[in-house]
């Protein structure tokens, strides 16, 4: 059972932007990537941010981890303007929101040991001088939140797993890390359909353990539903339809939304072809 | 790791680019043990040809043996030349009339006897120059004695009366051992113009090119290293002013730039090492073009991303999360720095601006001194061809050791 | 019964590793397309079903060796062709093979109809210029693909393009089996959707007169094939019609995959996914008794020890289980 239904309004404000925009070059050149977007995250809330490849919404997740700069706009962090001009302010809103990519494969630094990728999380969350059995205690706690078991990886390199396993220690990694904000950007289109319900039935885990705020990021509309309290649809840089997760995908406003939803197949109802 | 380290010494090409590397190293690091002395020594007069040389004096003084073998045939074998029968039956044939096929060619002494019995320079020689006549009774001279097998008196001049004393009797079969003679050298690859011995002196300039090779190579990479890792990580301003410092480094051709330098540094100053280090700052350009493209693109994988969001300082996300997916890449840029170095060495000093010194020799310095001696006119292979040999197996083994690795370290070339 | 386009029986191939190693990865498969069918192939990334696409063109080039088995298609057997045979006589007209990355093996320096020309010219076409032009615009205008795409260079065009582009050069022959692997995998759902109409128009129009479909996406193969076939871990553990593969499926594994299926459809989010826990064997050291015992719910010792054939549910639905049809709904139908 995913969701339940949140009343919004009493819970805390965790991100939230206003008129966020992004522009790529300058002259002839000049591509806006992302228009003046307003969004409003609550805490402990999943949220899909669903578009077609080339709709701006990497680009969002990129400016919302701070990783690009925001070419206009607010975004605010926990009801506070979000500041982080210096190394130092980033490291610390770092602490507050992580994320997991789409490529297991390119995810890890193929020289370091699976060890040394959980090892760093505890070290980020000041654990650097905890004895070493605490540390493999925490180690062995996180793996088997996402069913993999501690002995069996240590000493291996993270491409000796499958794709689904990287996947799957990406989210321990999170587990470590405990951050308030979650951005998981199409964690799951490289992977398998199996391995696909596995990790999203662990980011459900996820907040609902830790109170995690989740931001989910994909192209198939049927995975924003089953995991998702709201969902907000992106079409060339702006949202053109945001709402619950039900009112949006049983009840679609947007002809893109209506577009969307008649792409995915189905299996109870008649899937339309003639429609593209 | 270790198993791309067996993959490398599996590459057939590797291997054989190392063996020859190890080969060439080995030589320039064990001949000047096993035979030390000064490289640059001049032990002989002039360019001589590779052979054994005996001292004439230690042979009177040596243990005689007497061996009695046929001197006469291996004697003429030697001693005259095809040329001097062609030009024997060209005279013969020219001024005494006689059909080429009743002159014994084949049988050198049957040869000489019918020369000497031929042979008179008071015939009229028309159209014979006046050199080549004396060339003729040079000719004939030699054909007189040569057959000859009289023994031979060594006299010492007596310091009081000043007469001279038979002192020894050479006979014609007087052998000695070659193990006898004290004083002999073995001249593998002959002596160059100065008359220093080529295989010490080669082996000796196999060792500083490599060392200078090793230090462009070094500086060259290191340079392009860090242009091109700030470069193509930072991006921006910052991308563009080294872009455009490495544009006008590659638009100016490196060699030219090369010779301008070597010209404007003073004779004095300019030692091998300095010479490396102006080839290696002004070889840099590629490797930073290429190691910034290998950044650039390794810049937007995602576990660099995850690295930032990890908190990781600059210096901490450069050397572990980028270097060690170039580290290959750049062990190969190195590998063909150091082997176009050695040939760029080579190259100036051809051109008499490379190191100006003669305390050491490197493979151009020994190429710029075969060519000032004349030496391929001459016909003095040996001041040459092995140093042309050395500079070929050296870059050609690091460029096959670089292939291997490509082959090895590149994932679409593997098989 | 229509007739039999492609038949495989008892196939058996293996990858060579560069340590020597064998990798069984595809163990024994028969399979039978009728004309005007569709096959779905089903299961996770490492059961071998990209491998038996391979195998099933009878193209063999190290590492893939072919063991035993025989592939006959349409009455013509092509498992004891030599590789040169194979390519001259099967690939292109009777067998058309789509791998997931097709789009990428357009040369960036050529325009699109060059591919068209080097099709034909390989099969020994007497047609001219102008008659394949022709020929590739009418074929490309019946897809629904503009045919000015023929005068344009691959970098022009849209991965979607790109893809149903390749799909419409490699069935310029007709041939008689369409294999397609993850054709649209690396799509968004858009140009999925694209590529699936186009496939359909395909066996409709009679380009292709049977295919076999790969992919994991469940909801996908439901729409797309007549049948479905799930592999794991090189073998076919169950066949059936598509309809009664998605909402009747007999094997614990079709079950647990099926159990995977996420729709937007209203009641999907009341339904608790169910993922398979672990991973296929390695197939390098098959497991001897049923091979998804490690990982199957039901499993007991027994299935550990034996073998397991496949066995009849008839109306062509085969499983491979140890438990019978009857006791395997009940074992459902308890939960």
């Amino acid at each position: 059972m995913p969701v339940s239904k949140i009343d919004r309004e009493k819970r805390a404000k965790c991100l939230a932007g206003t008129g966020v925009t992004k522009v790529f070059g300058v002259g002839n050149a000049r591509n806006v990537a992302v228009d003046h977007v307003d969004f409003d995250f609550r805490e402990g809330e999943i949220i899909s941010i669903v578009g077609e490849s080339g709709s701006g919404k990497t680009t969002l997740s990129k400016m919302i981890l701070g990783l690009i700069s925001v070419t206009e706009g607010e975004i605010e962090y926990q009801g506070k303007p979000r500041d982080i001009k210096s190394h130092a302010k980033k490291k610390e809103y770092w602490k507050g929101i992580q994320a997991i990519f789409q490529d297991p494969f390119s995810s890890y630094n193929m020289f370091n040991k699976i060890d040394s990728v959980l090892l760093d999380c505890i070290n980020m969350r000041g654990g650097r001088s905890l004895p070493k059995a605490e540390k493999e205690a925490m180690m062995t706690e996180a793996c088997s939140f996402v069913n993999l078991k501690y002995a069996e990886l240590t000493n291996k390199y993270p491409f000796e797993l499958s794709g689904g396993q990287m996947q799957r220690l990406m989210i321990a990694r999170i587990f470590l890390l405990k951050p308030k904000i979650l951005l998981a950007d199409e964690p799951t289109s490289m992977i398998d359909a199996c391995s696909r319900a596995t990790i999203l039935d662990m980011l459900l885990k996820l907040r609902d353990e830790i109170n995690m705020t989740i931001i989910f990021i994909t192209h198939d509309i049927g995975l924003a539903y089953y995991v998702s309290d709201m969902v907000y649809i992106m079409e060339q840089g702006k949202f053109v339809e945001v709402g619950t997760a039900d009112e949006v995908i049983l009840n679609p406003k947007a002809d893109y939304t209506k577009r969307l939803i008649s792409d995915v197949p189905k299996i109870h109802e008649e899937w339309d072809l003639s429609t593209v | 790791m270790k198993n791309q380290l067996k993959q490398v010494f599996h590459s057939p090409r590797f291997v054989i680019g190392f063996v020859i590397f190890v080969f060439m190293l080995g030589m320039a690091v064990l001949y000047p043990l096993l035979v030390p002395g000064d490289p640059l020594e001049m032990v002989a007069s002039s360019s001589y040809p590779p052979g054994t040389y005996i001292s004439l004096a230690d042979t009177l003084e040596s243990k005689q043996y007497g061996l009695d073998l046929d001197i006469t045939a291996t004697r003429l074998n030697k001693l005259i030349s095809q040329e001097d029968k062609d030009a024997m039956v060209l005279w013969l044939t020219k001024y005494r009339g006689i059909a080429e096929e009743d002159i014994p060619v084949e049988d050198s002494v049957e040869m000489v006897h019918f020369w000497n019995e031929h042979y008179d320079p008071e015939v009229e020689q028309k159209g014979l120059t006046n050199a080549k006549r004396q060339y003729y009774r040079r000719l004939a001279s030699r054909m007189a004695t040569i057959l000859e097998t009289k023994d031979i008196i060594i006299a010492t001049k007596n310091p009081e009366t000043g007469a001279l004393e038979e002192s020894n009797t050479i006979s014609f079969n007087t052998y000695t051992n070659v193990k006898d003679i004290a004083s002999r050298r073995n001249f593998v690859l002959g002596t160059d113009n100065f008359g220093r011995d080529v295989l010490k002196e080669l082996t000796h300039a196999v060792g500083t090119s490599l060392k200078m090779g090793l230090l462009a190579g070094v500086i060259a990479t290191l340079i392009g290293l860090t242009l091109g890792l700030l470069s193509g990580y930072l991006g921006g301003l910052v991308d563009d002013i080294i872009m455009f410092v490495t544009n006008l480094f590659t638009v100016i051709p490196s060699f030219v730039l090369i010779i301008l330098i070597s010209f404007s540094v003073s004779q004095s100053a300019r030692g091998v090492m300095l010479v490396g280090v102006i080839i290696g700052l002004t070889s840099w350009t590629w490797t930073t073009r290429s190691v910034r493209s290998q950044v650039i693109s390794l810049r937007n994988r995602d576990h660099v991303n995850l690295s930032k969001l990890s908190g990781h300082s600059l210096p901490r996300i450069i050397v572990q999360d980028i270097l060690p997916y170039i580290a290959s890449y750049v062990v190969m840029a190195l590998i063909l720095q150091i082997s176009s170095a050695i040939l760029a060495e080579a190259q100036l000093s051809m051109l008499g601006l490379g190191p100006s010194t003669t305390k050491v020799a490197t493979l151009g310095l020994m190429m710029n001194w075969a060519m000032t001696a004349q030496a391929p006119l001459a016909g003095r292979w040996w001041a040459f061809l092995p140093i042309i040999l050395s500079i070929a197996l050296i870059t050609f083994s690091l460029n096959l050791m670089n292939t291997g690795l490509d082959q090895v370290f590149n994932p679409q070339l593997r098989d | 019964m229509g007739k039999i386009m492609l038949d495989v029986k008892d196939l058996k191939t293996k990858y060579v590793t560069r340590f020597h190693e064998s990798v069984y990865a595809v163990d024994g498969v028969s399979l039978q397309i009728e004309e005007g069918k569709s096959l779905g192939i089903a299961g996770e990334s490492g059961c071998g079903k990209s491998t038996l696409a391979l195998s099933l063109m009878g193209y063999y080039f190290a590492p893939l060796h072919y063991m035993s088995g025989s592939i006959t298609v349409d009455g013509m057997n092509i498992s004891d062709m030599t590789p040169d045979q194979v390519r001259k006589n099967v690939l292109g007209n009777e067998i058309a093979y789509i791998p997931q990355a097709a789009m990428n093996a357009l040369n960036p320096t050529q325009k699109i109809i060059r591919f068209i020309e080097d099709v034909l010219h390989a099969h020994d076409t007497k047609l001219n210029k102008k008659e394949i032009y022709d020929l590739a615009r009418e074929r490309f205008e019946i897809l629904g693909l503009p045919a000015s795409v023929l005068d344009r260079h691959a970098v022009e065009l849209s991965g979607g393009m790109k893809q149903r582009t390749v799909i419409a050069i490699s069935t310029i022959l007709s041939p008689k089996v369409l294999i397609a692997d993850e054709p649209s995998s690396a799509l968004d759902v858009t140009s999925q959707k694209m590529v699936i109409k186009m496939m359909r128009e395909l066996m409709e129009k009679g380009f292709i007169r049977s295919m076999i479909f790969i992919t994991h996406e469940l909801p996908l193969l439901y729409n797309v094939t007549d049948d479905i076939m799930v592999m794991y871990a090189g073998q076919i553990v169950e066949k059936g019609s598509a309809k009664e593969m998605v909402f009747d499926s007999l094997h614990p594994y079709t079950n647990g995959l099926m159990g995977s299926i996420i729709v937007p459809e209203s009641g999907t989010r009341d339904v608790k996914l169910t993922a398979i826990p672990g991973t296929p064997p390695n197939l390098k050291r098959p497991p001897a008794g049923c091979r998804f015992a490690e990982r199957c719910r039901y499993a007991t010792a027994e299935c550990k020890g034996m073998a397991i054939e496949m066995k009849d549910a008839g109306a062509g639905r085969t499983y491979r289980c140890r438990m019978s049809e009857a006791e395997l709904r009940e074992v459902y139908a308890r939960e």
